[in-house]
């Protein structure tokens, strides 16, 4: 009998043992029923996709019925129609949940973790957006909205608004607005808990950063926003009077509940814009983000006073001097951390070596156009001035300067960037050259007349002007710019569809990029990461990389002037 | 070479901006690049005033930042062999643009106080109520949500917004109201009291200054002072349902004495349809009354007295 000799031998070390490993769920079933975190991703965007075009095919419409005064296109009660649901699909359905998207799919990834805190929660995120989308889209059979996308009191009380759509409109809001909320209890979990290894505050990525402070924001705006509708909603149908003025309610009331919501909202969907230029920049220009500490304090800084400027959306209403006084201060406060950050970006710019990929593409040319919309936002702000400018076009072109030339360009940018990582395939430079190009000038075609247009006394709104009015050149000239700009939006659309199939294989990390999403193959497994990286700096892939080449010997550092991926 | 180029690029660009606001300001009063005044209108103008100030201010800054972002990209586009800078930061410099932008919003805050009273207070009137000249100080006497002193002279007219209408109501013992047009004496210092009768509105003709809010339950003050005869249009700037497009306003401005007339035609006019209209209420109260009779007791006063 063999006797085991303990002694001579070194204890066994646990080892791990292959087990059969359960191939990915395939087909559409793996859609309705998944919980993986970058699937979920995926079908956010794909919605917003979607909505995006719906959006933009009602601005469209709006803009060729403006395109020729008395113009005889669409009836009056279509045109509010439209703008209602271009604003209110737009604001709800593309430029908040846009970053939902991303963040799902991008923020475990970046912070090495391998889901968020709460999947299932986060499945439920995804489908309540979806139907809040489709309880809104759902009144194009019946009658949509036509109280615009802020639903002021009393036209959108039942008296003046009696059709379903504007109930319509309450359960989107109630929808998207829980959707928001979850996810953003999600996200909070997800970053205070889950961060890799070494991954402090000061390490954090910026983008992840930005997806913080909007998810706070969303917590305090859009729980303030599902209280407001409910308002109406109680006062349409089960005889409250909170914004009566005939029954002791009031009218004003509304605008502030709304705009205490809506302005907050505007950092929402702009603050992951923010953290896409700041993550973009750095790697193209092939230098750290310059002043990470005050971007990021600049983050917090805007969300907190984003919360105290609401009312100059109300600068006209009847409120005493030192109501409009005190929200011009607040306002103007707010442009100075909103400066640091374009200053940070420039000098981010400075003394690197600036690859012009699309995506740098897409973030530069949406900073120099978000730079006008921050300008004019201090013509808005002085509040005499904005008496003469609010209710304008001029106005629509600020809003527009800030929410396409911030979010949409920040949300191209971010596809043109994370494509490869989400599919292992690159976007056509070519396309996306041209994508930029067109997107650019139409834009700027577009809007920048808007301005003239609201100086010369143009209203929003209106669903025609006379011929008389002096009004007619601008708004041909818009018309014509908006059919640019959606050429350009098409020319992207072309190429993510044409990429998926053709474009060329990205591998792990194309971009040479500073974080940790980078580190796995492209698209990642559904577990993300074999062993999560420890994180020593706010860029563990140039960290990697080097280590990688101190190892193996093989040069991994990027040069300047090397094309980087064969596209 | 680099370390200069900064500032160097602001110094260069201030200049021609500065001189491209002068030489496109002249022109360009209708509309293009301001907002519009004319009639004379002090609270007009003076909010055109402020707003070139803040035009050129954000000009200059417009052409700062974008002239160093298109620089930036120029100068430091990838070329082979060239090294990009790792620079983490420089908080000297971070201060420096931080108080550069706080400061520019103080010089903007202090501006518009400054400017403050010319656009929210009323202007005193030439005129006072007979149209005889008032020999007063051109000073402001009022803010808007003060009532003006008793010696001041000023006519108040009450703006109240209906879908798709403006009613006004004039001062004086007759009932004096009009529709759309809005008649006013040339020289008078008008006062407005908006409000509203159903939906939100918002009242706003573009060269006799900004819009204020004609909401349902308030009354928000605006004023102006003509001083130039005219018709003044503009039109609803808030969404008020489906003809918002087609809420018109125009303010007719006429000599003092043409206004007198106008005002008393309008007063007999009004006066005689109220007294058409008394007149035709008791015509059909008569026929009801012996239609009433002659029906019997079967169908009496069911017209009148509905069962409850």
């Amino acid at each position: 009998m063999a006797s085991l000799d303990f002694a001579s031998r070194t204890l066994p070390r646990p080892q791990i043992e292959r087990r059969a490993v359960a191939p990915d769920e395939r087909g559409w079933t793996s859609w309705i029923t998944t919980t993986d975190h970058k699937k979920i991703g995926i079908l956010y965007l794909w919605t917003v996709a979607v909505f995006f075009v719906l959006g933009g095919v009602e601005a469209l419409l709006i803009r060729l019925q403006l395109g020729a005064p008395d113009n005889t296109l669409l009836s009056p009660e279509k045109y509010n129609q439209l703008f209602t649901m271009h604003g209110t699909t737009m604001i709800f359905l593309v430029t908040v949940p846009v970053w939902a998207g991303f963040a799902n799919y991008l923020l475990p990834l970046m912070i090495g973790a391998r889901d968020v805190a709460f999947p299932r929660l986060n499945a439920w995120s995804y489908w309540m957006f979806l139907f809040g989308g489709l309880a809104l889209y759902a009144s194009l059979f019946f009658t949509p909205p036509e109280a615009g996308w802020f639903s002021y009191v009393p036209l959108s009380t039942a008296e003046y608004s009696p059709s379903g759509g504007q109930d319509a409109w309450i359960f989107m809001v109630h929808l998207t607005g829980l959707s928001s909320m979850l996810g953003a209890v999600n996200f909070i979990a997800t970053i205070h808990n889950m961060r890799a290894p070494g991954m402090g505050w000061g390490r954090l990525p910026l983008f992840v950063w930005t997806i913080l402070v909007y998810s706070y924001l969303i917590v305090l705006a859009i729980s303030s926003l599902a209280a407001t509708v409910t308002m109406l909603l109680l006062d349409r149908h089960f005889g409250t009077n909170f914004f009566d003025p005939n029954e002791g309610g009031s009218a004003l009331l509304w605008q502030h509940l709304f705009w205490f919501f809506g302005h907050p909202e505007v950092y929402i969907l702009i603050l992951p814009a923010f953290g896409v230029f700041s993550e973009v920049l750095p790697v193209f220009a092939r230098k750290p983000i310059f002043g990470y500490k005050a971007i990021a304090a600049a983050t917090a800084g805007i969300a907190f006073l984003g919360l105290l400027v609401w009312a100059h959306h109300m600068f006209a209403t009847p409120s005493a001097t030192v109501v409009l006084a005190f929200f011009m201060l607040s306002s103007f406060v707010i442009a100075v951390p909103t400066g640091v950050k374009i200053f940070n970006w420039l000098a981010t710019l400075w003394r690197g070596t600036i690859e012009f990929r699309v995506p740098l593409l897409f973030c530069v040319g949406g900073i120099a156009t978000f730079v006008i919309g921050g300008i004019t936002g201090i013509f808005l702000a002085v509040f005499p001035v904005d008496w003469q400018l609010t209710d304008t076009y001029f106005v629509v072109a600020h809003m527009h300067y800030v929410a396409f030339g911030g979010t949409a360009f920040a949300m191209m940018a971010a596809t043109y960037y994370w494509f490869p990582k989400m599919t292992g395939r690159m976007l056509s430079e070519t396309m996306g050259k041209v994508a930029f190009w067109l997107t650019l000038i139409g834009f700027h075609v577009t809007f920048l007349v808007q301005h003239s247009a609201g100086l010369s006394g143009m209203p929003r709104r209106v669903y025609e002007y006379s011929d008389g009015s002096g009004w007619h050149l601008y708004n041909l000239i818009s018309t014509i710019g908006a059919f640019i700009l959606a050429l350009g939006v098409i020319v992207s659309i072309v190429n993510i569809v044409r990429s998926l199939k053709v474009g060329v294989k990205a591998g792990p990390d194309p971009w040479k990029a500073n974080t940790l999403e980078w580190y796995m193959p492209s698209p990642p497994p559904a577990h993300n990461f074999d062993a999560i990286p420890r994180v020593r700096s706010v860029e563990p892939m140039k960290d990697i990389r080097r280590q990688v080449e101190q190892m193996s010997g093989s040069p991994q550092r990027f040069e300047a002037g090397r094309p980087m991926v064969k596209a | 070479m680099a370390r200069s180029g900064l500032p160097h690029v602001l110094r260069r660009a201030a200049a021609p901006a500065l001189l491209a606001l002068l030489v496109i300001a002249a022109p360009a009063s209708a509309g293009l690049l301001a907002p519009e005044a004319g009639g004379g209108s002090r609270n007009a103008e003076d909010t055109r005033t402020l707003y070139w100030l803040i035009f050129a201010l954000g000009v200059v800054v417009f052409v700062g930042v974008e002239a160093i972002l298109i620089w930036c990209l120029v100068r430091f586009r990838a070329r082979k062999g060239a090294v990009a800078a790792q620079i983490h930061g420089n908080t000297r410099l971070e201060i420096g643009w931080t108080v550069g932008a706080a400061v520019i919003l103080v010089f903007l805050t202090i501006v518009t106080f400054v400017m403050l009273p010319g656009i929210k207070d009323p202007a005193a009137s030439d005129i006072d109520e007979n149209g005889n000249p008032v020999a007063g100080t051109p000073a402001a006497f009022a803010a808007t949500d003060q009532p003006p002193p008793p010696r001041g002279a000023s006519m108040n007219i009450k703006v109240d917004g209906q879908q798709y209408l403006w009613r006004y109501k004039y001062p004086g013992r007759q009932d004096v109201f009009s529709y759309v047009n809005m008649y006013v004496p040339v020289g008078m210092t008008v006062t407005l009291d908006i409000s509203a009768d159903d939906v939100a509105h918002s009242w706003w003709i573009p060269e006799l200054g900004g819009k204020q809010d004609a909401l349902p339950g308030y009354i928000n003050k605006s004023w102006f002072k003509i001083t130039e005869p005219g018709i003044y249009r503009g039109q609803c700037a808030e969404l008020c349902g489906r003809n918002h497009a087609n809420m018109y306003a125009a303010i007719i401005a006429m000599p003092f004495d043409r206004w007198q007339a106008w005002y008393d035609r309008q007063a007999r006019a009004i006066q005689a349809a109220k007294d058409a209209a008394a007149q035709q209420r008791r015509e059909l109260e008569q026929a009801e009354g012996e239609a009433a009779a002659e029906g019997g007791g079967a169908a009496g006063g069911a017209g009148q007295n509905p069962s409850p």
